[in-house]
């Protein structure tokens, strides 16, 4: 065992996503007391993150080469391992962390909150979920569970004069806590049955112990009530809409696709090693809260009037479907949930990058009503967030359309017909309210003093490059597809 | 040149709507201007192909196929036959006409009017010639956006009602179709090993497939349908849609968008699960549904007091014919349901025409307000009572070859579904004849009917290819019969493979079964 505390160059290289991050992280908090605040050239805290992003994208199209040349490695005794899926996540954490990055500083700046630490608690969050996609090991699962649930507790309650925000992040908190502590509470159950902590050894002993084991039952429902409430899925989802709302904008997106994506990537990598072979106990399981998800999601956003509420549930129902590519537990399946995943960082994030712009007397505006007459002021925008809301309901020929092909896709091949079903009729539901907001802007009458948007180079490069994606994502996805297709965990090949 | 002449149909109306986006939005006739030209040049680019199609081939032309995604086995895969040749053309001059007449009534928004028109007609288009099923899907949906614009924005009253209801209708039925469509798509790579969405490739599954399967799937496909035909119980939305769209937005769904419906189950519904078409409860189910939908939409025409909504009403009842024709699952049937789809395309486009022509000036759609308008608009009311006659189905009119071409097919089934579909000709007659009785004739009561003016030039060259039409299927249906015949014979044998041999109908060569489509000459065949 002694080689395994020695760190090696292979450690360092599985580590170097993480590594970036925090060392950008603490950059941002030496560079905003020593220079920015002096300077009071804010934006150069953005920069800094970008900075660090791009550098971490190239570490990550070498770990892909890696990956593509020599199939998966690990590092750290085999506790963090890179492959196709961990390489995949965490490309989709970055394109979300230098999305939500790039839409920050014009709102912060109308909140007056605009400081270097929202942008450090960005890159330490995202250092959590590269973890959580990469971790093999109980342990590091769930440190880099909380590393990013820690960070997400700051990033909720950063407006600190603002009653909502801080309402809730001391909901988010409280919630947050009580199902880490569930989750922590599985977990030590888990490593009670096999006396390890790596994963592999873990699915060894439960495979061993049987499916109908009350330990492995127990382990199996702590965990996912633990992880239910990290995805928002139904009857854990009460924390969501309140927190949406009360965040800054920038955070609620990030939250709601990036939070989202790592703790499936989490839950998609336990469920698959450590509980691959009692599949038959957790997919009936799985299958009804997917079901219940999906429904209360998207019958609760019909009466929303609040934009961030609205896609709040929104995001809630996606949770649903998402969620049927693990109840499938093919390759489809899982294909499918990175594709939906990949297009949800596209289309929400047009999405919560135009709902920041809005304006109303220099605060920010957030009912739906505000979108009303976006076409005659500004046909572009209006444009975007029909391309942006359609891909969100699913309508071919844009990106969200793909995620939720081979999820049904998925379930049809295992013969859930009657889920699939109900899957599908959903979608029609959810096409209701989001074409309230494309009414909204395309229909409704500018009210006396319409919302105005207030974007700067960042929040239109958000915009347009989001817009791009979803359609090109769309229209030419085989690329996207296949990067998919490698995400694939090689258990379910 | 001709291997690309149908991306050419489809993607000129296309480029239009990208001209006309990048059009200032102030120079208004420039619009109007540039979007005219493009409808007729949509026109224009079918030329070659009606020159080149070769009607006594019975398999798909023009063909144009490239991989579009290797990784879901989905192609650009565009072709035609004589069911699709007569749905594309129809588009091309409907939709042209559609975009002519909006030139006065269309005043707000003028540009976006036009860009989502040249948007939706790209993408019906695209639905009349794909035989890629999955490209299909994309286009099937991506045509309600326009729509729900065209309804919404410049409709009447309950326009965001309507363009909602009609949105959410047809998105709930062709998600249906979705999962039916990814079904067969797994059947077939789990038959075949490979993944592939094209038509042909997806019509072998049904060799492997139980009844029961094609059954399920075969509604799955067919529920989509439905809604957009409309059939009867699916129809509700069609009322709301078709009374608030703009008049240019009744006609292209009345003249279009309903014809989707029968053409998906030529295309793809019945040929994809023949077994689950000829299935015995499908049959008398989808045979009940038509009929009711003939008698029920017949009477609640005769009910109306709205002037358009008695034309929408009395889209149900016509189509319904047209599914009564399919499910006789023979010849005559199917050849009548697809010409009297087109028939009625023709019919009651013109029929919106006049109602808009008329609502332009008096802002008003209520029957009562009208009366007597024969007194001031003589060339208004001959027109308008051809395009009367035309879907009352008077022998010499269009109506008539398709309505007794049908009846014909459902004869042959039982002499019931023939006496039925009889009386909605019947009840078709009253509530259309009742209704020029009560706008046209007697004497103006109303005295602001003394103000309006006659039809003008611009409005007599939208309605004339319409009328044209409609006589010269009337007079001389032998073309379009020619057309339909071997997409006809080929559905039939796909179906049932002995209805051929068990009817003593030879089918030696291209041209063998004339004697069992009446019409080749309808004289001769009474």
């Amino acid at each position: 065992m002694m080689d395994a505390l020695i760190f090696t160059a292979q450690d360092f290289n599985v580590l170097k996503p993480a590594i970036i991050l925090c060392l950008f992280g603490c950059a941002i908090l030496l560079t905003d007391v020593f220079i920015v605040r002096r300077t009071g050239q804010r934006w150069l805290n953005g920069v800094t993150a970008l900075i660090g992003e791009g550098l971490l994208a190239v570490v990550l199209v070498q770990h892909l080469a890696q990956v593509r040349a020599g199939g998966a490695f690990s590092g750290l005794g085999g506790s963090v391992v890179v492959d196709g899926f961990g390489v995949f996540f965490n490309i989709v954490f970055a394109m979300s962390a230098s999305l939500a990055v790039l839409m920050t500083a014009r709102y912060m700046e109308a909140e007056g909150e605009h400081r270097g630490e929202y942008y450090a608690l960005m890159l330490f969050a995202q250092a959590g979920m590269s973890l959580m996609a990469t971790g093999n090991d109980l342990v590091v699962l769930f440190v880099a569970l909380e590393t990013m649930a820690l960070s997400f507790y700051v990033l909720v309650g950063f407006l600190r004069n603002s009653k909502r925000s801080n309402e809730a992040a001391i909901k988010y908190l409280i919630l947050g806590a009580f199902s880490s502590g569930l989750l922590a509470y599985g977990l030590s159950i888990l490593y009670g049955i096999s006396g390890s902590t790596n994963l592999a050894a873990v699915g060894d002993a439960v495979a061993a112990s049987g499916a109908d084991n009350w330990a492995v039952v127990l382990a199996l429902i702590t965990t996912s009530v633990g992880l239910f409430f990290k995805i928002s899925a139904v009857p854990f989802h009460m924390w969501a809409p309140d927190v949406y709302e009360g965040a800054p904008t920038p955070t609620t997106a990030y939250v709601s696709v990036a939070s989202k994506a790592a703790s499936f990537a989490l839950m998609i990598r336990l469920f698959t090693e450590a509980y691959g072979s009692a599949s038959a106990s957790w997919v009936p399981l799985l299958g009804m809260i997917a079901l219940i998800t999906m429904t209360v999601g998207n019958l609760a956003a019909i009466t929303q009037s609040n934009l961030k509420r609205l896609l709040a549930y929104s995001s809630v129902a996606h949770a649903g479907y998402i969620l049927l590519g693990l109840v499938a537990f093919n390759e489809a399946g899982l294909r499918g949930i990175s594709i939906y995943v990949l297009a949800y960082v596209f289309m929400n994030f047009g999405a919560f990058a135009l709902v920041t712009a809005l304006r109303r007397d220099g605060k920010a505006a957030e009912e739906v009503d505000d979108l009303n007459g976006l076409a005659g002021r500004s046909p572009g925008h209006a444009i975007l967030v029909a391309i942006f809301m359609l891909s969100l309901a699913g309508i071919p020929p844009m990106a969200g359309f793909y995620g939720k092909y081979y999820i049904f896709l998925a379930i049809l091949a295992e013969g859930y017909y009657l889920l699939a079903v109900f899957a599908a009729l959903y979608v029609a539901v959810s096409a209701y309210y989001y074409f309230r907001i494309i009414r909204a802007c395309w229909i409704g009458e500018a009210a006396d003093t319409p919302a105005s948007l207030d974007l700067n180079l960042g929040s239109r490069v958000v915009l347009v490059g989001s817009g791009v994606l979803t359609v090109l994502i769309g229209v030419l996805p085989q690329r996207f597809l296949d990067l998919a297709g490698e995400s694939v965990l090689a258990a379910l090949r | 040149m001709s291997e690309h002449i149908l991306s050419i149909i489809w993607l000129t109306p296309l480029v239009g709507m990208l001209v006309v986006m990048s059009l200032p939005k102030e120079s208004k006739d420039l619009i109007r201007y540039v979007a005219n030209a493009f409808a007729v040049l949509g026109v224009l680019v079918t030329i070659p192909l009606i020159r080149s199609f070769d009607s006594s081939n019975g398999d798909f032309q023009f063909v144009e196929r490239h991989d579009w995604i290797p990784a879901l086995g989905a192609q650009y895969y565009l072709g035609v036959d004589g069911f699709g040749y007569l749905m594309i053309l129809l588009t091309v001059v409907v939709g042209w006409l559609s975009i002519l007449c909006s030139w006065a009534s269309i005043q707000k928004r003028v540009k976006e009017y036009y860009a989502f028109f040249l948007f939706l007609q790209a993408g019906m288009l695209g639905v009349f010639m794909v035989l890629d099923v999955f490209l299909f899907y994309v286009f099937w949906e991506i045509m309600l956006v326009p729509m729900y614009f065209i309804i919404g924005i410049w409709g009447g009253g309950r326009r965001l009602y309507a363009a909602i209801k009609f949105f959410l209708y047809t998105l709930a039925g062709s998600v249906l179709m979705l999962l039916a469509m990814l079904t067969v798509y797994f059947r077939h790579y789990e038959q075949f090993g490979f993944y592939s969405f094209a038509l042909e490739d997806l019509m072998r599954v049904a060799a492997y497939s139980s009844p029961e399967l094609q059954f399920w799937l075969f509604w799955g496909f067919f529920i989509a349908f439905a809604v957009k035909v409309p059939m009867f119980p699916f129809h509700t939305w069609l009322p709301d849609a078709h009374t608030e769209a703009p008049t240019a937005g009744s006609v292209i769904l009345a003249g279009i968008l309903l014809k989707m419906g029968l053409y998906g189950l030529v295309r793809f519904a019945m040929p994809m699960f023949p077994q689950g078409a000829t299935n015995d409860t499908t049959v008398k189910l989808i045979a009940v549904l038509s009929i009711v939908g003939i008698i029920y939409g017949a009477l609640v025409s005769l009910m109306q007091k709205d002037w358009k909504r008695l034309v929408a009403y009395s889209s149900v009842s016509h189509l319904g014919f047209c599914t009564l024709g399919l499910i006789a699952l023979n010849p005559n049937g199917i050849a009548g349901a697809i010409l009297q789809g087109f028939n009625h395309g023709l019919s009651t486009p013109l029929l919106f025409l006049a109602v808009g022509i008329v609502y332009d000036q008096r802002h008003t759609r209520e029957i009562a307000d009208y009366g007597g308008l024969a007194n001031r608009m003589p060339v208004y009311t001959v027109l308008f009572a051809i395009s009367l006659f035309a879907s009352m189905g008077m022998p010499g009119l269009n109506g008539f070859i398709g309505e007794f071409t049908i009846l014909r097919g459902a004869f042959e089934v039982s002499a019931w579904w023939a006496g039925f579909g009889v009386l909605g000709i019947v009840l078709g007659a009253a509530y259309l004849l009742w209704l020029f009785q009560r706008v046209m004739l007697g004497p103006i009561t109303n005295p602001k009917n003394e103000t309006v003016k006659d039809v003008n030039l611009r409005e007599i060259v939208v309605m004339a290819p319409l009328i044209i039409g409609c006589f010269w299927i009337g007079l001389y249906p032998k073309h379009c019969f020619e057309i339909l015949e071997p997409p006809t014979i080929k559905l039939v044998e796909r179906l049932d493979p002995d209805y051929f041999s068990r009817n003593g109908l030879e089918l030696n060569g291209d041209r063998a079964l004339l004697g069992a489509l009446p019409a080749a000459e309808p004289a001769a065949s009474e």
